[in-house]
């Protein structure tokens, strides 16, 4: 009984209840996260005592939530009242928010119980976690590798077993790549689809928080008590949440894949090239019809993402100035010096790279020439997959070029760390909704991920393509080895 | 390409970072081997094309004007490192 929908099943049937099935989580969590270090911070008290409300809930015959009873666990940058906050930063160490995110109250609301914040890259910037001010987190199938990122601890946690959901944010694949790297669910919905109060920002125009579960139907279910308008969120889409659990096991005949030849050139490890194209080939015999089709601007994803986020990421960071909140350096002789020395002690490497890169891009002279050139090919980006969605209903490739990587393969490399994100980049410059599910796994015993792609706002239709590869490819994946 | 000292000394300092000198070498280094490879942007031609700050459409969106509860004080200020009463304390700025 590992999966959130039966978990709630039982729940609600009385086979269990919310306190045992956290027990449970807990134990669990105790047993091995000393281990993965999927965790920066737990609340078991907190949790047990909301898995008593449900419980007592359910036992008077209230009408229970979409969530009930099951644990999630929360990528670190995403606010909430009752644990700290930090971003993996050492300039938010101590933060504790003053609101719930957005995503946070719907959880409650949905009588979700939330067992702890997890580790990511210092304000999700980064593909591996390495760049947490405090600890790597490990990746549960082999724990000398990295677990991806940003938020590879949600992602670690749901794949050890210590949690059945977690949330992730995904600015350029930071759900989707360390899904791929843990033999996960992870999901990016369309940009809008998720209000983003409360989560810590980034890169504004790309943010977008997501679920991860072990299945598809898991994953489907968290977007979906997530999901919809929200106006505290001003580019929050104001259209009702979709329908995403409902049409799940719609049949796949007739669905159109498009295969990007640009997704399966150079750099693509042949292993993973193999179980992406054997998927692909299983279902098109139940009727999928592959559409070979071309995103010529694949190339130049990263290049223009690599303006994009860090500008935005300047401007949003400028906020931390040892004022309002956050670290505040002990010595400084005037104002200027208490921003410029508390900034410079509370951000790390991989942040300080992006902030002055975005100040760079941003800068009199420079704006025209970095700035504005990749938000016209960011438009050119959009372009290539309405030409492609015109032949196609889905995209389909390969989400991550690798299979996870050892701790420290790229860490002194940015550029090297940035290539990892080739394939999912440009979904966020799109604003599309994309997803990695689980195709196989490596002769080393390493997951790989599949990617499909939808159009803006067809949620429904990535997640039901995603269930018809899952259900075809069937995989049973063994519990990771922990070692 | 390496992005010279003085540059990356402006850019910092615009960033409100406090770098060292061999902080400021590094970056230099690491922002030129980016940029190097940003380059190849310069490739495409982009003249005829509107620059996309937002990918998915959107209006900008008002309320009414109208009061509504927001945080309280002590909920605005809990986070403070350093407070006065009902005040956030920065060095004195003006003589």
């Amino acid at each position: 009984m590992t999966d959130a929908v039966s978990i709630r099943q039982d729940i609600l049937s009385k086979k269990t209840t919310a306190v045992q099935v956290a027990e449970r989580f807990f134990s669990r969590i105790e047993a091995i996260d000393p281990k993965v270090r999927a965790f920066l911070s737990i609340n078991k008290p907190a949790a047990l005592a909301q898995a008593k409300k449900v419980d007592e809930k359910i036992a008077a015959g209230g009408k229970p939530g979409l969530l009930a009873g099951l644990p999630v666990a929360v990528k670190d940058n995403i606010c909430t009242t009752d644990a700290p906050t930090t971003c993996a930063s050492k300039i938010l160490e101590t933060y504790r928010p003053p609101y719930d995110a957005t995503v946070v109250r719907r959880l409650r609301e949905e009588d979700a119980v939330i067992v702890g914040k997890t580790n990511l890259d210092e304000f999700a910037m980064g593909s591996s976690t390495e760049n947490s001010a405090f600890f790597t987190s490990r990746n549960p199938w082999n724990l000398q590798c990295v677990p991806g990122g940003s938020s590879g601890g949600s992602a670690a946690a749901v794949a050890a077993g210590m949690a059945p959901l977690a949330l992730g944010s995904d600015t350029g694949g930071s759900i989707r790549q360390p899904a791929a790297l843990t033999g996960t669910v992870g999901f990016k919905p369309t940009y809008g689809r998720v209000s983003r109060y409360g989560l810590v920002a980034y890169g504004s125009s790309l943010d977008q928080i997501g679920p991860f579960g072990r299945s598809v139907r898991d994953a489907a279910l968290l977007a979906q008590a997530i999901s919809g308008h929200d106006p505290l969120d001003s580019t929050s889409v104001n259209q009702p949440a979709p329908d995403l659990t409902g049409g799940l096991e719609r049949d796949a005949s007739g669905l159109r894949l498009g295969i990007p030849k640009e997704y399966f050139g150079a750099g693509l490890d042949p292993e993973v090239r193999a179980s992406v194209e054997a998927a692909i080939a299983a279902l098109e015999k139940k009727g999928a019809k592959r559409v070979e089709v071309s995103l010529p601007m694949t190339e130049f994803g990263i290049a223009a993402y690599y303006i994009v986020a860090p500008c935005e990421a300047s401007s949003n960071l400028a906020r931390y100035d040892g004022v309002h909140y956050g670290h505040r350096s002990k010595e400084y002789d005037d104002v200027l010096s208490l921003f410029s020395k508390s900034r410079k002690e509370g951000f790390g490497p991989e942040v300080t790279r992006r902030i002055i890169l975005g100040t760079f891009a941003l800068s009199s002279g420079y704006y025209d020439a970095y700035y504005n050139r990749a938000l016209k090919v960011r438009r050119r980006i959009k372009q290539d997959f309405d030409k492609a969605f015109e032949q196609c209903d889905v995209i389909v490739g390969p989400t991550s070029p690798t299979p996870a990587f050892p701790v420290g393969a790229k860490a002194s490399d940015p550029l090297a760390m940035y290539l990892c994100d080739v394939y999912t980049v440009s979904t966020n410059l799109a604003g599309l909704p994309g997803v990695s599910i689980p195709c196989g796994l490596t002769g080393s015993g390493l997951p790989i991920g599949l990617q499909i792609q939808g159009r803006v706002l067809d949620d429904a239709s990535v997640l039901q393509a995603a269930r018809a590869f899952e259900r075809e490819l069937a995989l049973s994946l063994p519990w990771p080895s922990l070692t | 390409m390496s992005i010279d000292r003085t540059t990356v000394e402006k850019v910092a300092k615009l960033a409100r970072l406090q770098l060292s000198g061999e902080e400021l070498d590094r970056y230099g280094k690491q922002l030129g081997a980016i940029l190097d490879y940003i380059a190849k942007l310069e490739k495409l031609d982009v003249a005829d094309l509107e620059p996309l700050a937002h990918a998915v459409d959107t209006d900008n969106v008002f309320r009414d004007d109208v009061p509504r509860p927001g945080l309280s004080r002590d909920a605005a200020l809990q986070n403070a490192p350093e407070r006065t009463g009902d005040f956030f304390v920065v060095p004195k700025i003006i003589e």
